[in-house]
């Protein structure tokens, strides 16, 4: 692939963008996606890209100095595992929650999915969401889950960009996302005028809002919060700007009066 | 590097109104921190709590212990504490590379692994922020797409189609309190089963492969083939998603299987490749690593 067809792109480039002028903001946010991409690509990719020597330096790596210096610790992980959190997070490769809170093996049961979203309870569809649930609360007995957003997420650009109207152009991605619609609707709503960037970015917290709703609609979850046993937090990491925001979610039923 | 000098937490309340059992429950979020490096002094609110004796007249017997309100100021500290110091270590000495990824990721891996605590593959793999692109449920099951929409496969659609991941990892461990609840389980409690045990039935065949070959062997060490056994229906279920199937006949797609072994910290590889027939598939480059 050589200097040539790179030329030639950037010379395509140029002539499109004298003949079309107003495109010229489009291709600046393309280049610098570009950039980025590339940039993100490690030097030692200037040979091919070799997954098994990757996790193995990285095992080799996580032997050496966290399990062989911390006898004690995973000798008592493997009989069992007791966390205090169960975390939902994104899939997105940015947001590890072991690497942007810090969580260590044992601290957090935690789920990955597109867009951190919690269905509502069903017994059928989509019941590994529940399964995760109810064994953090009934079998690990976690005191806190926590449902943690983030910016610039492709599934909830995706759930703001897709009619949604029941002609999927995806398998499953739309069916998945339409959890959180009540989030999109709210959103443009409040804020139709503004840009999409900005909807987006009021709609993954709106998300946060929705999944920590349908949480309540697992009976189990219901009775830890209003046991006081369980609670719920949302949170938001905001990588664009190196932040994070942190809620919690009050639930309970007052006493009851006779009128 | 923007300081938020003298920045202000801002606190976020809102009100959803929720319908449930014909009643309506009002959630209302209280108070919210916005972590900034450069405050200098932590700025601490207490959630607010809606002072609901003057509002309904109630007796303050009446109301519910403060419980709610230790753990949310715990909570916020630690949780302040641990973003911290991922900040300090992490985030700001590599300040170029997050600013990129803020822009754009393009994970070459997408790794499938158990929601267990002990088993976070950034964490026992090494992935860094940009590395892999991480689905995670009980037991790191990969239902066959005939069985219709799970969380997992709308990711793995993601993934493969618009990321274009490279490789895909199903990571499975020794230990798996899912596995262990599908060889627990009795066929017979089919209507009175929890949604654990509906779930991690999805690996059913697995089970009954483990208990064919392994019965005579202990409860252990039958969860223990389970587990392996489990992996490998994970990863040929991955090939029952046609626009899986065809990037991996292409080569654009490489599966690999991994077991983790917590007890003495031992890591079991291998890969999955085309037969020469190009019809079906098989284990290959089979390792273990301790």
């Amino acid at each position: 692939m050589g200097n040539e067809s790179y030329e030639d792109a950037i010379e395509s480039l140029k002539k499109l963008l004298i003949e079309k002028d107003e495109l010229k903001d489009l291709a600046v946010a393309k280049v610098k996606k570009i950039t980025a991409e590339l940039q993100t690509v490690s030097s030692s990719d200037s040979k091919t890209f070799d997954p098994v020597e990757r996790i193995k330096e990285g095992f080799v790596t996580f032997k050496k100095e966290k399990y062989e210096t911390n006898p004690a610790l995973y000798g008592e992980l493997a009989k069992g595992q007791s966390p205090k959190y169960m975390v939902f997070a994104c899939s997105d490769s940015r947001v590890c929650p072991s690497h942007i809170l810090n969580f260590h093996p044992g601290d957090a049961f935690m789920v990955r999915n597109i867009a951190n979203m919690v269905p509502p309870f069903d017994k059928v569809k989509y019941a590994g969401v529940g399964a995760a649930i109810e064994y953090a609360v009934l079998h690990l007995k976690v005191e806190n889950i926590v449902v943690i957003g983030h910016s610039a997420c492709g599934g909830i650009k995706g759930l703001m960009s897709f009619a949604l109207d029941g002609n999927n152009s995806t398998d499953f991605i739309e069916d998945w996302v339409k959890i959180c619609l009540p989030a999109k609707t709210k959103v443009l709503a409040e804020s139709e005028s503004s840009k999409f960037e900005d909807q987006c970015g009021r709609c993954e917290r709106e998300a946060v809002n929705v999944s920590l709703a349908n949480l309540l609609t697992y009976p189990f979850v219901r009775e830890g919060v209003a046991k006081g046993t369980l609670a719920l937090k949302g949170g938001y990491y905001d990588f664009v700007n190196g932040a994070f925001e942190l809620w919690g979610l009050q639930y309970g039923i007052s006493p009851v009066h006779s009128i | 590097m923007a300081l938020a000098l003298g920045g202000r937490a801002r606190r976020l309340v809102y009100g959803t109104l929720v319908h449930q059992n014909g009643c309506l429950h009002k959630l209302q979020q209280t108070g919210s921190d916005r972590f900034q490096l450069g405050e200098a002094k932590a700025i601490r609110l207490l959630p607010r709590r809606t002072n609901m004796v003057q509002e309904l007249g109630m007796r303050e017997e009446f109301m519910q212990p403060n419980r709610e309100l230790e753990t949310n100021y715990d909570f916020l500290g630690e949780m302040r504490q641990r973003f911290l110091r991922f900040k300090r270590q992490k985030y700001l000495p590599e300040i170029e590379k997050f600013q990129a990824l803020a822009i754009a990721q393009s994970p070459k891996v997408m790794v499938i692994g158990c929601a267990d605590s002990r088993v976070c593959p950034s964490y026992v793999l090494g992935f860094q922020p940009g590395e892999a692109f991480t689905i995670r449920n009980v037991a790191n099951l990969v239902t066959p797409v005939q069985n219709g929409p799970t969380e997992t496969n709308s990711a793995l659609e993601f993934a493969v189609t618009t990321l274009l991941v490279e490789n895909i990892i199903v990571m499975g461990h020794s230990n798996c309190g899912g596995i262990a609840a599908l060889m627990n389980h009795q066929s017979h409690q089919e209507q009175h089963s929890s949604l654990v045990e509906r779930w991690v039935m999805n690996g059913k065949a697995a089970k009954l492969r483990t208990q064919l070959a392994s019965s005579h062997l202990s409860f252990d060490e039958q969860c223990r083939n389970c587990e392996k056994e489990s992996i490998k229906d994970s990863v040929m279920n991955l090939i029952t998603y046609p626009w899986i199937r065809d990037r991996v006949k292409r080569g654009e797609v490489k599966i690999h299987g991994c077991y983790y072994n917590l007890s003495d910290c031992s890591l079991e590889k291998w890969r999955l490749s085309l037969d020469k027939n190009e019809n079906g598939f098989h284990i290959t480059d089979r390792e273990i690593w301790s």
